[in-house]
């Protein structure tokens, strides 16, 4: 307890675009470390005691809504559950690539994601609109609520596109987010979509065949999704329907 | 002024907002939802444990059903609930869950055979049946007398509202994200809709709607310590509060979350305790059979929470560098099922506390978690002092929760309260009475009464620092009107909050951006919450009793004969320092359930003297209609009629099937009326 706290140099890029004549540029901030301390906490603390400016987004500063996801000391993660006793003294935030900068550390992933999943149809197409409401519900197999569930827990924090190769080159590709909602509904018997249907939506350079398989998407998602195998099986599978 | 039309504006993008805009959606009208962030990023994700309905498939909820349900429910709410809102929620919760179920939520589903789980720290095998198999599985939770929380993992909210979120999307219904309310527009008898900021680029914007509907969530932000997400501030309370017009019911009941993890207050859930989890003291002895013997770890949250306050009060608490807090076990439970059933809670206590669940115990101590209170209305959803006002979920007072709400309902009533309010909304907007004339100088005339408070703000000759405010209101709430309270804290809470209240009308901010400006949005919010919570202060301060979350040092007894009532709230005088409060009549001789002991907590109340002549009424009818639970359902209280047509009638169980010797049975409101 008597060790002295690190002094910290939380380095943030600045650029506000509703500021005309506004320029991107570094603002380095020193912050006491306290015990336990979290990036949500540290930008916190800089916007209450140093700069009432700077924009950053957190909502639910515990890992589940996606909304503070920036690159932290150069690779995209959530902010609210990075502690900073995991990082140097010097850390190095700035905004997510890709995504339209609203300023400083906040971009706008919820745009970009109701786009994609309105190109993508993103909901379960069901077989009838309506349902008796009064009846036993269809049943599934466990296993299989279980593998959709798996897919089901992406939380659209945009920090697989921030981290992908393809999405610099082709500013319309769907991303690992895009391509695992798809192999999410393809796994899903309430779905009534064919292979044929979701060729459509993904059987493109902007969907499943732009991907380079760098998979930087895999490394970088903070729920740990099984992009690698699922990208490939989307792919597999988007082959074989292009080609009948 | 730009001005936004639309049939129905919708305040709040969580998964009340969103179901209701889908309800008036598909009945043929316009809905707008304004949400300060991308709809599934709302605090509704939060909920983990699961949604309370009473499908009673898996084998421990076997006989499970309605009337269940709702004693469960009403008993919660230590009998301050409107248990006619009760009756309609319990009965359109299963029809919620597989109406989801067809949406595409994954949820977690029954396998047959046996499989071993922990029961009051045991391991048991349990046999789950075969017609059972691949159906929607519950799991246990507190306060609850069968297993009724049906769940995905433990990422329920999650998968509800991805499910439902996209369900919009399929509909196209446009969300306005990163857009504010800042003020109802309305005359006194009707709303006309609201003045809306957009937090991007700071315009103003008049959005102008036949009806509109408050769905903003909780107010956990007005605590330091809360579960809740950083935007749960209670802004839609606020809105409704300023009207002068709209009550708000019961803000003094709170409820405060057992686990908590220490210090950061995010919640695990409560799940945790219903899979087997068992709560620890310093000694690692296991605590809360002492106090509760017959529910134990499970009993209601409010009842657990100061169980565990208590026994930190008495010595037991594990003292840290931050303070005193309790233990979680959960590692009985073993690692596949922690891994796959409580993934969000390892997650979280692997990032947040550097600790693994599976091998550790966890820091936990109970931090407010859920608003009861919100703004008053029918069985409806509507305000019934401000026409065209409709309100859903945490947001509102509808009431189905009174004093303690349980685990599971709250997501639950989400789903249920959008659907019905939905439903209720195109109901009205179908009503030509409904067709509303709109006076656009009143309209702009609130424009630029918001215009000329945000310029204040930004330029008037204020000197007080809104963080600040901000900062000693939280303290003030916490310290002075947490879970124990007193008459003496109480009034210096309330003493210290109209101090703050007239400091927040000189809040000036030092960052002045008209556009994006964090510092404005905390200035303008300071000053909604510290109104806010002056009405929790006030009214815990005026409620002698305890009851619920309500628990008063000073007055433990529950008092049914001076308090069996809802506070409700009001501001009509801008410049008063105080709401004024009036309260609401709860009728003993309507009730299905007449009050008495919940079955834990506190034995000792004071009746009210009607209940014992209508225990006796409800008693003889219960001896006359013994074995059909339909019919005397029906003559202690009929509900259907509040219930839009939609969503009425029986919900079918694997023990209850809908059709009997191929017809299918008539539903309750067909049949003959059974007299009282």
């Amino acid at each position: 307890m008597a060790d002295k706290n690190r002094m910290l140099r939380i380095s943030c890029l600045r650029y506000n675009p509703q500021v005309e004549g506004d320029q991107p540029r570094m603002q380095t901030y020193e912050v006491e470390e306290a015990h336990g301390m979290t990036l949500f906490i540290a930008l916190n603390e800089i916007r209450e005691k140093l700069d009432a400016s700077l924009q950053f987004d957190f909502v639910c500063r515990a890992g589940i809504c996606g909304s503070c996801a920036m690159m932290i000391n150069g690779r995209p993660g959530l902010a609210c559950r990075t502690q900073t006793h995991a990082l140097p003294d010097s850390i190095t935030l700035a905004p997510l690539p890709f995504f339209e900068l609203i300023g400083d550390l906040s971009v706008n992933t919820g745009k970009w994601m109701r786009g994609m999943s309105e190109r993508l149809h993103t909901w379960v197409h069901m077989k009838q609109q309506e349902v008796d409401l009064r009846r036993i519900e269809e049943r599934m197999e466990p296993e299989r609520a279980e593998e959709i569930y798996l897919l089901d827990r992406c939380i659209e924090c945009g920090c697989c596109v921030a981290a992908c190769g393809t999405a610099r080159m082709r500013p319309d590709f769907v991303g690992a987010v895009g391509i695992a909602k798809i192999a999410r509904f393809r796994l899903d018997p309430r779905d009534d979509r064919d292979d044929e249907a979701f060729y459509e939506v993904v059987g493109d350079d902007d969907g499943v065949f732009g991907c380079m398989s760098l998979l930087g998407c895999h490394d970088v998602c903070p729920k740990e999704l099984p992009l690698l195998t699922q990208i490939a099986f989307v792919r597999r599978t988007m082959l074989r329907a292009g080609l009948k | 002024m730009r001005t936004v039309y639309s049939d129905v504006l919708v305040i709040g993008g969580g998964l009340a907002g969103l179901r209701m805009a889908i309800g008036a959606k598909r009945r043929g009208y316009d809905a707008i939802i304004l949400s300060l962030v991308p709809a599934k990023r709302s605090h509704s994700k939060a909920a983990q444990g699961g949604m309370q309905a009473s499908l009673a498939n898996v084998i421990k909820g076997q006989g499970d059903n309605e009337d269940v349900h709702f004693e469960d429910t009403v008993r919660g709410s230590d009998w301050g609930a409107d248990q006619e809102v009760v009756r309609m929620f319990v009965n359109t919760a299963p029809k919620a869950v597989r109406e989801l179920a067809a949406w595409g939520v994954p949820w977690s589903r029954v396998r047959r055979g046996d499989r071993e789980v922990i029961i009051n720290g045991q391991k048991v095998t349990i046999t789950e049946r075969d017609e059972a198999h691949g159906l929607v599985a519950q799991r246990d939770f507190g306060g609850t007398k069968k297993w009724r929380t049906c769940y995905v993992s433990d990422g329920t909210g999650h998968a509800m509202i991805t499910a439902v979120a996209d369900r919009a999307i399929a509909e196209s219904i446009p969300v306005h994200e990163r857009t504010e309310a800042l003020a109802l527009i309305h005359d006194g008898r009707r709303c006309y809709g609201a003045i809306v900021r957009n937090l991007v680029t700071g315009e103003l914007v008049a959005y102008v709607a036949r009806a509109t509907g408050i769905a903003t969530g909780g107010a956990g932000r007005l605590y330091r310590v809360s579960t809740n997400a950083v935007i749960c501030e209670g802004i839609g309370h606020a809105l409704a509060l300023e009207t002068g017009v709209a009550e708000l019911g019961n803000m003094e009941a709170v409820q405060f979350h057992p686990t908590g993890i220490f210090p950061a207050g995010i919640l695990v859930t409560e799940g945790c305790r219903g899979d087997g989890g068992l709560l620890k003291d310093a000694d690692g002895h296991r605590f809360m059979p002492d106090y509760e013997p017959e529910k134990k770890e499970l009993a209601s949250r409010d009842v657990v929470s100061r169980r565990m306050e208590q026994h930190i009060a008495a010595g037991k608490g594990v003292k840290s560098r931050f303070g005193e807090h309790l233990w979680l076990d959960i590692t009985l439970l073993g690692e596949k099922h922690i891994k796959k059933n409580l993934r969000e809670v390892f997650e979280i206590c692997h990032y947040f506390l550097g600790v693994d669940p599976t091998k550790d115990l966890v820091p936990v101590r109970p931090a407010q978690h859920y608003t009861m209170g919100g703004v008053r209305t029918k069985a409806s959803g509507e305000s019934p002092s401000l026409a065209g006002l409709f309100a859903a979920g945490e947001a509102a007072c509808w009431d189905m929760h009174g004093f303690n709400r349980l685990g599971g309902n709250s997501v639950a009533e989400t789903v249920v309260a959008g659907m019905i309010v939905g439903e209720e909304i195109g109901d009205y907007l179908a009503r030509s009475g409904s067709d509303p004339d709109v006076p656009m100088p009143l309209v702009r005339e609130t424009w630029e009464r918001e215009k000329a408070k945000l310029d204040r703000l930004l330029s008037g000759s204020g000197r007080e620092d809104a963080t600040a405010l901000r900062v000693a209101m939280q303290e003030l709430m916490t310290a002075k009107v947490g879970i124990f309270r007193r008459g003496k804290d109480l009034e210096e809470a309330v003493d210290g909050l109209q101090m703050l209240l007239v400091k927040s009308r000189d809040i000036r901010c030092r960052y002045t951006a008209t556009g994006s400006n964090p510092e404005l949005i905390v200035a303008y919010r300071t000053q909604k919450m510290i109104r806010l919570a002056l009405t929790v202060a006030y009214g815990a301060l005026v409620r002698t009793e305890s009851r619920g979350a309500h628990f008063r040092d000073d007055f433990p007894r529950r008092n049914d004969a001076e308090w069996l009532k809802r506070t409700l709230a009001s501001w009509p005088d801008e410049n008063a320092t105080l709401p004024t409060l009036r309260y609401e009549a709860l009728d003993v001789k309507c009730m299905e359930l007449p009050p008495g002991w919940r079955g834990y907590g506190a034995k000792d109340y004071v009746d009210h003297p009607d209940t014992p002549a209508r225990q006796a009424q409800v008693d003889a009818i219960r001896e006359r209609l013994a074995g059909d639970r339909l019919a005397l359902q029906q003559a202690l209280m009929p509900y259907e009629h509040l219930l839009p047509e939609r969503f009425r009638g029986r919900n079918e169980r694997i023990d209850e099937p809908l059709d009997v010797g191929g017809q299918p049975r008539p539903r309750p409101a067909e049949r003959k009326r059974v007299e009282a």
